[in-house]
């Protein structure tokens, strides 16, 4: 991709600027498509209809949406610390879109073809805490403090759950780079990672049990990192108020939930690279190619949004101590117990 | 000079120290934070003080009195009787049925009032109605307390059908003024017996539907399960009432023990919390036990609504209502408990003082002592299977 851009522009910071901004071309629609995809999935699940006035069925609802948060007074409360206060919604949205830059969209698009993509995406996403914490301590509100907390405690141990099941997935691709992932499962959907990958049939049917538990673990955790229900304690709105965004309003307020729903197609993209062959088709070579990739990449990571959004509107909230058991005492010995059988089935 | 005023309080603070890696030492103690009147699980303008220990609850207080509307001052001002009704309505507004007629009930027992059959039924239609009402908006909250937000919708809808009825009958969806001392402002519409009867049926497997996505769900059961639990001697010191005194397993139902209106002619079992996934009196066993007594709701108004008598309802309205010199009290079973009406006469055409027993207020009494100790998210759960009305609690 830089390539063609530093062929048209020539070797300017231009180049870097454009292939930055890329992601965003994507993020910022799919944002407007979610909003509306979770209002209508969640009307439809509770017997209504939702946005109907604002274009045919509503579905220019979140454009208003927008227009109307960028009017809103952007009030900081008298008593918060005003620079970490500002700082905090783009440094939680930095980190989700940090995280874009390592994800394959098509065999033709890739932000940063690195070696260590995985691990970058592990160790950028992390620095969304950060901004929590900040704007949960910036507040100078209890309730968001008390969420900040919840949201650091659950973000750190669900990392654990989270990068395990990402080394089940790489220990059989044996790569850290997402398009190198996902090169290893080309050739249709009986390559994907989660059905054992392109191995010999016997490996493959012995790998089977312990890459299924590791993908649905894997995607049980990255609803965990994105503060979704059943995971949302930070922002519990019965408990909570809203957790630690509950001090702001305005453009700030949206740059947390563009954050959030980037989150929330982050984790798709990854559990979709990983173990469901990413921008492969899953029929073989047919409707493959760059164009095919891209569409096959979103349509797998939108089935996997919509997935989240059902989960969200089903189920109730643990508690925290609930939570915490989740992470240490179910999923990581299950990986653990992956991660041995994998490792011994592959050298074997 | 201003003089400066500490308030007493109640809670006890527990300030410690610890020593740090560099040798100073910090100070550290409980927290204290307002949960309300502006929160959005305190079911309306509750304030609880709460002390919390990082996430474990240490002492909770519950302040009241954010809508408190002089109901009984107001009732002694009036011109007649008749009149306090409408403050009755807005007493416990989601059940407002049940407290008309616990207030109609105590004036014509002063006054020695016999109402007609047809009366007496169709008061227990709608009196079921509305506890059917008033327990969906309990358990669709409870599981907006819990994250669910998907049941309280289902919940609102099928609320909404009865709401209809209501409408149809008295034209208020809300508030109705339609039970009168000694009998009804309206009669029942044409087609209100099928329409009843159409919302019975359709009802039924709604709650079925329900317990699949709710109550029985794995979370929510370990959300509630073992969670504030209320031993039954506590509720009985506490004088609880209603499903909160029932989930503990005291089978005490004021519609069976002490019966008005027509509650004997009709088969209808009263509910009691068994414990069936934890202990008997937590928080799962108080949502539970509103979900059954719909289901009993539905069987009463059945059987009713098969048997209704025909007559006039304004029969037995009295042209002026002068009770003689004398006083009562008359103990009726609303949605959320006992709630009883005291009314001193002194011979005039107004109550020279009515004094109201809300059950909302006396069982919201017993939260502190069964929320010491639990975690936040717990007191959540606690307050919501409790069931209050702000409206009631303040009167």
């Amino acid at each position: 991709m830089y390539e063609l851009l530093q062929q048209l522009l020539g070797d300017s910071i231009l180049v870097y600027v454009i292939g930055a901004a890329l992601p965003l071309l994507f993020i910022l629609p799919y944002a407007l498509v979610t909003v509306l995809l979770e209002m209508k999935v969640s009307a439809h699940m509770q017997d209504r209809v939702a946005y109907m006035y604002t274009g045919w069925h509503g579905v220019l609802q979140p454009v208003a949406d927008i227009v109307k948060l960028l009017q809103k007074e952007d009030t900081i409360p008298g008593v918060a610390d005003k620079t970490l206060f500002r700082l905090a919604p783009y440094l939680v949205f930095m980190g989700s879109y940090a995280g874009f830059a390592a994800i394959p969209f098509s065999s033709a698009y890739i932000g940063s073809d690195i070696d260590l993509g995985v691990f970058y995406i592990v160790a950028i996403t992390s620095l969304a805490v950060i901004g929590i914490l900040m704007a949960g301590w910036a507040s100078n509100n209890k309730w968001s403090l008390f969420g900040a907390m919840r949201s650091a405690a659950q973000i750190v141990s669900y990392e654990i759950p989270t990068a395990l099941s990402i080394l089940v997935a790489v220990m059989i691709t044996g790569s850290l780079n997402l398009q190198d992932v996902t090169h290893f499962q080309d050739g249709g959907f009986w390559n994907w990672v989660v059905f054992g990958g392109p191995l010999p049939l016997t490996q493959k049917l012995l790998l089977l049990p312990f890459t299924l538990v590791s993908f649905f673990i894997l995607f049980i955790a990255g609803i965990a990192e994105v503060n979704r229900t059943p995971f949302d304690l930070p922002e519990a709105e019965s408990e909570l108020v809203q957790g630690y965004n509950t001090e702001y309003s305005g453009m700030k307020f949206a740059i947390f939930y563009l954050a959030e729903y980037a989150n929330v197609f982050l984790v798709s993209a990854i559990v979709v690279s990983l173990y469901l062959g990413g921008w492969t088709s899953p029929f073989g070579e047919f409707m493959s190619g760059p164009i095919w990739g891209f569409f096959w990449f979103v349509a797998k990571g939108m089935f996997f949004v919509f997935m989240q959004i059902w989960i969200r509107w089903t189920l109730p909230r643990l508690r925290v101590d609930q939570l915490m058991y989740t992470s240490w005492k179910v999923l990581t010995p299950f990986l653990f117990v992956c991660i041995f059988a994998v490792g011994f089935i592959l050298v074997v | 000079m201003i003089e400066t005023r500490t308030l007493p309080t109640r809670y006890v603070t527990h300030p410690g120290e610890i020593k740090t890696s560099s040798g100073k030492t910090l100070r550290t103690d409980e927290m204290i934070i307002n949960m309300g009147p502006q929160h959005p699980s305190t079911h309306g303008v509750l304030r609880l003080e709460v002390v919390l220990d990082g996430e474990i609850v240490v002492d909770v207080i519950p302040h009241i009195g954010y809508l408190h509307r002089c109901f009984e001052k107001h009732a002694e001002h009036m011109t007649n009787y008749q009149q306090v009704i409408p403050y009755c309505d807005r007493m416990d507004y989601l059940a407002s049925m049940n407290n008309d007629w616990g207030y109609a009930l105590a004036v014509e027992r002063l006054m020695k009032i016999e109402v007609p059959p047809r009366v007496e039924y169709i008061r227990v239609i709608m009196a079921e109605l509305q506890r059917i009402a008033s327990h969906l908006i309990a358990i669709g909250t409870y599981g907006i307390d819990m994250g669910a937000f998907t049941p309280f919708l289902w919940c609102f809808r099928d609320r909404e059908r009865i709401l209809d009825l209501f409408e149809m009958t008295c034209g208020a969806r809300l508030l109705y003024n339609y039970i009168w001392v000694g009998g009804l402002s309206h009669d029942l519409p044409p087609g209100f017996v099928e329409k009843a009867k159409d919302f019975c049926a359709y009802f039924k497997p709604n709650i079925k539907e329900l317990n699949d996505v709710l109550s029985y769900n794995e979370i929510f059961v370990k959300r509630t399960a073992n969670v504030g639990v209320l031993p039954a001697d506590v509720a009985i010191n506490y004088a609880c009432s209603g499903p909160t005194l029932r989930a503990s397993g005291v089978n005490f139902d004021l519609r069976r023990d002490e019966p008005y209106g027509v509650y004997d002619k009709f088969e209808w079992d009263v509910i009691v919390g068994k414990g069936e996934m934890g202990t008997v009196g937590d928080c799962w066993d108080r949502y539970m036990v509103r979900v059954w007594e719909m289901e009993q709701s539905v069987r009463i108004i059945e059987q009713a609504l098969a048997q209704l008598p025909e007559g006039n309802v304004q029969a037995a309205i009295p042209k002026r209502i002068r009770p003689d010199a004398g006083e009562i009290y008359v103990r009726t079973e609303s949605p959320r408990g006992e709630l009883g009406f005291y009314i001193v006469s002194d011979g005039s055409g107004t109550p020279y003082r009515i004094k109201a027993r809300s059950p909302a207020f006396v069982n919201l009494s017993v939260l502190p002592e069964i929320s010491r100790g639990c975690m936040l998210a717990d007191l959540v759960a606690i307050v919501g299977s409790i069931d209050i009305v702000l409206g009631e609690v303040d009167r």
